[in-house]
């Protein structure tokens, strides 16, 4: 299916699983509910192209299954020996809300301003 | 030769020796930028004025005597480095109208260095493609073919470098987008160890992946802004506390007794056949230099891109939340009420690929997913990395192709995604062990260039930089123009 040989058992265990029809295309309503989740608006039009193109990637991903990784810890970082630094509890920035809100798209008096919330 | 084609070096040698003035050499790069935008569209933003009155502050610190090694050298940055009171648009109608407030610290040592900036690149939106076509700004073009891609996403550093529009650029690579573009373009580019690089005021993508760098036409000049750019950045929490070595002074090591390994799973039936032959000349001039050659397997290796468009995108939909369309960014039209404005905002101001990516990672982190997804995902690259791990147990480099392919046509593989992907296959394992690795010019297959990817332990810089130059010694591939950029 792909023209990758570094692929062939992926991409065959793919067509197996399709075939049996246990393949987890998603549907319409899965589409809206992930966008609903990422806060995206979609159009109409937008829906069976993810629904077909995301479907495609969640099958391919699901090649992870194939790795034995019973013992394995997850790995989160790539630099694992190397532990996130704390720094000292200090005030080290300055107030710069100014700067940055000069690229809001809408202010008043130093605040941000956003459609009513509580009626 | 004309003042073009020299490297960052031999720029600077000629500055010094005042052959040329950094204003000269500016002004000449920014007509070359200006004839060639409607050809490669390799630019989002050129920075004409900025550049001019930088060029002549640094002539004046070069008549003065004050200038340190890279005063008065040209250079673009990647339109994801932020550049205080410059756009910084990440390829995204998102971020069309954002003015940085601050410097990245790559661009603020980079400057303080003496760098003269003459734009910012044209790249896939916020790094998410392997071909430059997810541009709000349009595809870039690859210069030694217009109807090529040049690779991706640091596609507009690539091409702007093969063009010899800028000797240097600026790059980022999360699965690969330092080393496959270069290797399209035909030109040296050198994605560092995760965390030996400042991701300060880099637009963020995947962060555990993300990593800035350096495009080139040379390794001797990724070693030159390698060792301006790299350093301990205490506003970036996974920055390495480490001192940089000298890169430039190691360059020219001899290569004998040198330890290659060859990746047995670099080398399969994907690999065309014509880039296959010239890796393998490639590791003869090596060998010629008395490195060894030996095989070594990752057999985890083939579950990199699996595993790698599982984490990218999850991180992904995390950090692109930030974009809200209200403390800055694209702000939809009349939004209803809030969660309009979200919804709006986000779907309107993201494009077709960056949503497909925000929501596969949204879907792989959501409830009842994510063991199966993104915690295998996790365990899988823990496997990959021990494989890494122990293949620099016996030997010193890896070199392999960068690609499976040289650059394919535009619009080629935009309407299947995962065949896009597949584009990093080479690349990507490097990312999640967060290793650094270099693409330099080995040849050409069918007219168009061939990249030879060398990866190197953490923190093995120097060694891929010295082995890369001394094969840059031994043959041109590098210096090699497409014909309409000589």
């Amino acid at each position: 299916m792909y023209d990758f040989a570094l692929f062939s058992a992926v991409t065959s265990a793919h067509s197996r699983t399709f075939c049996n029809g246990n393949s987890m295309a998603l549907t319409r309503e899965q589409i809206e509910n992930i966008a609903h989740l990422a806060r995206l608006a979609l159009a109409p039009a937008e829906i069976p192209v993810y629904q077909q193109s995301l479907s495609a990637i969640f099958e391919f991903v699901g090649e992870l299954d194939r790795a034995d990784t019973a013992r394995v810890q997850p790995m989160a970082h790539p630099l694992e020996g190397l532990s996130q630094r704390l720094r000292e509890d200090r005030v080290t920035e300055t107030d710069h809300h100014e700067r940055y809100q000069a690229n809001a798209p809408q202010v008043a008096a130093g605040l941000y301003l956003v459609p009513k919330v509580i009626e | 030769m004309s003042l073009h084609t020299l490297s960052l070096a031999q720029l600077a040698k000629g500055l010094r020796a005042k052959e040329f003035s950094s204003l000269e050499l500016t002004r000449m790069l920014l007509a070359r930028i200006e004839a060639s935008q409607p050809k490669l569209n390799a630019f989002v933003t050129v920075t004409r004025e900025q550049a001019l009155a930088a060029a002549a502050a640094a002539d004046r610190q070069l008549a003065e005597g004050s200038a340190g090694p890279l005063t008065g050298l040209p250079m673009v940055h990647k339109d994801l480095f932020c550049t205080e009171g410059v756009r910084t648009s990440c390829g995204s109608r998102m971020l069309d109208n954002f003015v940085s407030p601050y410097d990245a610290t790559v661009v603020a040592k980079l400057r303080a260095a003496g760098t003269v900036m003459l734009g910012k690149s044209n790249m896939d939106e916020f790094a998410m493609g392997s071909s430059n076509e997810t541009s709000f700004y349009g595809p870039v073009r690859n210069p030694w073919n217009p109807d090529l891609v040049p690779g991706g996403s640091s596609g507009g550093s690539a091409a702007a470098v093969a063009a010899r529009l800028t000797p240097v650029a600026t790059a980022t690579d999360t699965g690969g987008s330092i080393r496959q573009p270069a290797a399209l373009c035909g030109v040296t580019g050198m994605k560092p160890t995760y965390g030996r690089v400042s991701r300060y005021g880099m637009v963020a993508f995947a962060s555990s992946l993300d990593q800035g760098g350096v495009i080139s036409t040379t390794a001797e000049d990724a070693a030159l802004i390698l060792r301006a750019m790299a350093g301990f950045d205490p506003n970036d929490s996974t920055s390495v506390d480490l001192p940089v070595p000298d890169y430039v002074a190691t360059l020219d090591a001899p290569l004998s007794g040198l330890k290659i390994g060859l990746l047995k799973e670099f080398f399969d039936k994907g690999l065309d056949a014509e880039n296959e032959k010239r890796i393998h000349e490639a590791l003869a001039v090596c060998e010629k230099l008395g490195a060894t050659l030996r095989e070594v397997s990752l057999p985890n290796l083939p579950l990199s891109v699996p595993a790698y468009y599982v984490v990218a995108p999850a991180e992904c939909s995390s950090n692109l939340a930030r974009f809200d369309g209200v403390r800055y960014g694209y702000r939809c039209k009349e939004p209803r009420d809030l969660m309009d404005l979200y919804k709006r905002s986000r779907g309107e101001g993201f494009g077709a690929e960056v949503k497909r990516r925000i929501m596969t990672g949204t879907y792989v982190l959501s409830a009842g997913y994510y063991d199966a997804y993104y915690l295998k995902a996790q365990k899988v690259r823990q496997l990959i990395s021990a494989d890494f791990k122990r293949a620099f147990g016996e030997v010193d480099v890896l070199m392999g192709p960068t690609t499976p392919t040289p650059a394919f046509p535009i619009g080629a593989k935009t309407s299947d995604p995962i065949t896009m992907y597949l584009n990093d296959i080479y690349t990507i394992g490097a990312n999640l062990a967060g290793l650094p690795a270099i693409s330099i010019p080995c040849g050409f297959a069918g007219g168009l260039p061939v990249g030879l990817q060398i990866v190197g332990p953490h923190f093995g810089e120097a060694k891929i930089l010295n082995a890369a130059h001394r094969y840059q010694r031994e043959t041109d591939w590098h210096t090699r123009v497409p014909e309409a950029y000589r």
